[in-house]
């Protein structure tokens, strides 16, 4: 069997003109890995561009709504570009250099990995091409827009459903045709081997973090860690500092969607809706139907909206170690509210839905528990998609006066107001 | 199970050929694209042009070795209903009435979705003659290489510009019945510049393998394919015959195929 494996799922089914590729990122990764100076420059990195360590607060007046049972987050939101995408760009990022390459591409859905790549390939002086589904674009022009004024040229893929798989593929045949100089940021602990485990070791940072502050804050180890689960970087990260201690349960929370009974969502673990498969370069559990074929999946989050998982994962459901199960997205839009309007804290709708699974499995612990949350990301960029979910009318109208200001520009180029 | 015990479908057919031409054509497909029954005129009028041989790809969701052309067709024919069934049924029709080599080219998740023996037995019933799946590389094929030849199918490898001579070597002793050689870095479809870059590659293809060679991945018109005469075995052209095809239908695909052959 090949390289990369964990129990029955990864590996690394990629094209043969990628076999050399790969097999020099590999050589490159392990032998970083084997370099401690490489790991201490990541880390001096993180603190000083990423605002590493998080900090990991205590949702003080949240615990008290449960009992008094103690609900500590891990504050991977008040990362450089406000989730834990920049832990792994910024390691890949330094990878790239130091294998020589002077370009990085990467695919994205929601957009935030294309954020954090942009601002990683501008801070480190490399060329950048983002590929991004063309529904994608039109639905998150913020992100486009950022991602463009940090240096990044943004490519809408017009070919399948237009979304994050087909930015994906997209992006592999830009690679298979300019590996030489290029590097493909892969945005989570997916694909074919090295990407799962390389991910993975990037975003581990968390997890050694937060064993140390909730030990020093708690008093001890959390019973149950959450984390939402889309490819599965934020989960990994956390899980693996909690992996070797056998009391920790770990639990993934899945897109539950319109509910799993609609077949509407993108819950690969927590459903039996999935089937292991092979594709995009590695074997897991993917959506797809009895021919193969990938399912079109649905969340209120765009970066959980994805139907493959880490192959990691996959090994820890199949293992029992890991527990996985789905938030619906009227769940993960109360649980958002709560948490903001409980502890001021705005938090990404992807990671609202691990606030949204510990929230409904809280009652049924007993009083002294003690629960990790991580919190991957922050919500103002959800902005649009909030106010849609809330109706908010103020909202609306601001919305209809810039259009209306935009119309008004446009039909008269030289008034700059 | 070595290379030695295994008795090639194909090469045979290849060898007997190349004494009455001096290169053959092999001809790809997206069955389901736009219809099946529209396949089987192009078919028709491809094996009437002179076509030696026809990949057929079985569509896949992802096609990441596929450029946009071909993986536009993939989705067009998902879009279309295509079903893996049907497409077998209509494979095994097509191998009856046409007495020309065919093999499948699809994605290793299609098989894997029927179980690989299952698919490999399901093919060899069909009719074809051999496999072709670029992504699942030699040290993930294993298996389906032994149960390929148990079937009596040969399992197609490729060979590319970035293999080291040490891996060619790996790919070429695993052969059967030929190997499909990529022309250039990069996907289906694009422009290739069939130059000295291109003939060094093959003669370093050659050198791997005891195995006839085909030469894929731009190939679009007759010099392309003079240029590869006495180099290789076989021409492969794809993306090209569907801009025939969407062009002007089943009969512009005769037209292009009579077009390639280079004048005797």
């Amino acid at each position: 069997m090949s390289q990369g494996y964990f129990g029955a799922f990864g590996g690394a089914f990629i094209p043969e003109i990628l076999h050399q590729t790969f097999a020099e990122l590999t050589a490159a990764y392990e032998a970083a890995r084997a370099d401690a100076d490489f790991w201490s420059e990541y880390l001096t990195v993180m603190e000083n561009y990423s605002g590493r360590p998080t900090p990991l607060t205590y949702a003080e007046n949240l615990s008290a709504a449960f009992g008094g049972r103690r609900i500590y987050i891990k504050r991977e939101d008040l990362n450089q570009t406000g989730a834990h995408k920049a832990n792994n760009v910024m390691g890949q990022g330094l990878l790239v250099k130091r294998m020589g390459k002077s370009r990085v591409i990467a695919e994205t859905g929601a957009g935030q990995h294309g954020v954090a790549t942009a601002t990683m390939a501008a801070r480190l002086g490399l060329e950048c091409t983002i590929y991004m589904g063309a529904k994608d674009v039109a639905r998150q022009r913020p992100n486009v827009f950022w991602m463009e004024q940090l240096g990044a040229t943004v490519i809408p893929v017009t070919s399948g459903d237009q979304t994050l798989k087909d930015a994906v593929n997209e992006a592999m045949r830009d690679w298979v045709g300019s590996m030489d100089g290029t590097h493909y940021v892969l945005g989570t602990a997916c694909g074919a081997h090295p990407f799962p485990e390389m991910v993975s070791w990037f975003q581990s940072v968390i997890g050694s973090e937060a064993r140390g502050q909730i030990l020093k804050q708690a008093g001890r180890l959390p019973d149950r860690v959450y984390a939402c689960v889309g490819g599965g970087s934020n989960a990994m990260g956390i899980f693996q500092g909690f992996l070797d201690a056998p009391d920790v349960e770990l639990i993934g929370v899945e897109a539950g969607g319109l509910g799993l009974a609609t077949g509407l969502h993108a819950a690969r673990l927590a459903s039996a809706d999935a089937e292991v498969g092979i594709a995009q370069g590695y074997k897991t559990y993917f959506l797809q139907d009895d021919d193969g074929q990938m399912k079109t999946t649905h969340s209120v989050a765009a970066g959980l909206d994805y139907v493959g998982v880490s192959p990691i994962l996959a090994n820890l459901h199949e293992t029992g170690r890991a527990r996985f199960i789905a938030a619906t997205d009227a769940e993960v839009v109360e649980a958002l509210k709560r948490l903001m309007k409980a502890e001021g804290i705005i938090g990404a709708l992807e990671s609202s839905h691990a606030v949204a699974g510990a929230l409904r499995e809280l009652p049924d612990t007993p009083e002294d528990t003690v629960i990790l949350i991580n919190l991957s990301g922050r919500g103002d960029k959800d902005i649009f998609t909030i106010a849609d979910a809330l109706h908010d009318p103020k909202w609306e109208a601001f919305i209809q006066e810039k259009a209306d200001q935009y119309a008004k520009r446009a039909n008269n180029p030289g008034d700059a107001s | 199970m070595s290379a030695a015990a295994h008795t090639s479908a194909i090469e045979p057919i290849i060898r007997e050929k190349l004494s009455e031409k001096p290169i053959l054509l092999m001809a790809h497909l997206v069955l389901g694209y736009p219809s099946i029954e529209e396949n089987k005129k192009v078919i028709a009028q491809m094996v009437d042009a002179g076509v030696d041989l026809i990949e057929l790809q079985i569509p896949f969701s992802e096609p990441i070795a596929d450029g946009p052309v071909i993986a536009q067709a993939n989705q067009a024919a998902i879009d279309a209903g295509f079903r893996v069934d049907a497409g077998l049924e209509a494979i095994a029709e097509i191998t009856l009435t046409h007495d020309i080599p065919f093999l499948i080219m699809t994605y290793v998740n299609i098989l894997h979705a029927r179980g690989m023996g299952q698919f490999i037995s399901d093919a060899a019933k069909a009719g074809v003659k051999g496999l072709i799946v670029p992504d699942l590389p030699l040290q993930e094929a294993g298996e389906a290489i032994a149960w390929s030849r148990e079937a009596g199918l040969d399992w197609i490898q490729l060979m590319t510009p970035t293999s080291h001579d040490d891996r060619l070597a790996a790919i070429g002793a695993e052969a059967d019945g030929f190997v499909y050689c990529v022309a250039r870095r990069g996907v289906t479809g694009k422009n290739t510049s069939f130059d000295d870059s291109v003939g060094a590659f093959v003669t370093r293809c050659r050198a791997a393998t005891k195995a006839p060679l085909a030469v894929g991945f731009g190939v679009k018109n007759a010099e392309d394919v003079a240029y590869l005469q006495g180099k290789a075995e076989i021409a492969v052209v794809g993306t090209a015959a569907i801009a025939a095809h969407r062009e002007g239908g089943a009969e512009a695909v005769g037209r292009f195929f009579r077009g390639l052959r280079p004048a005797d």
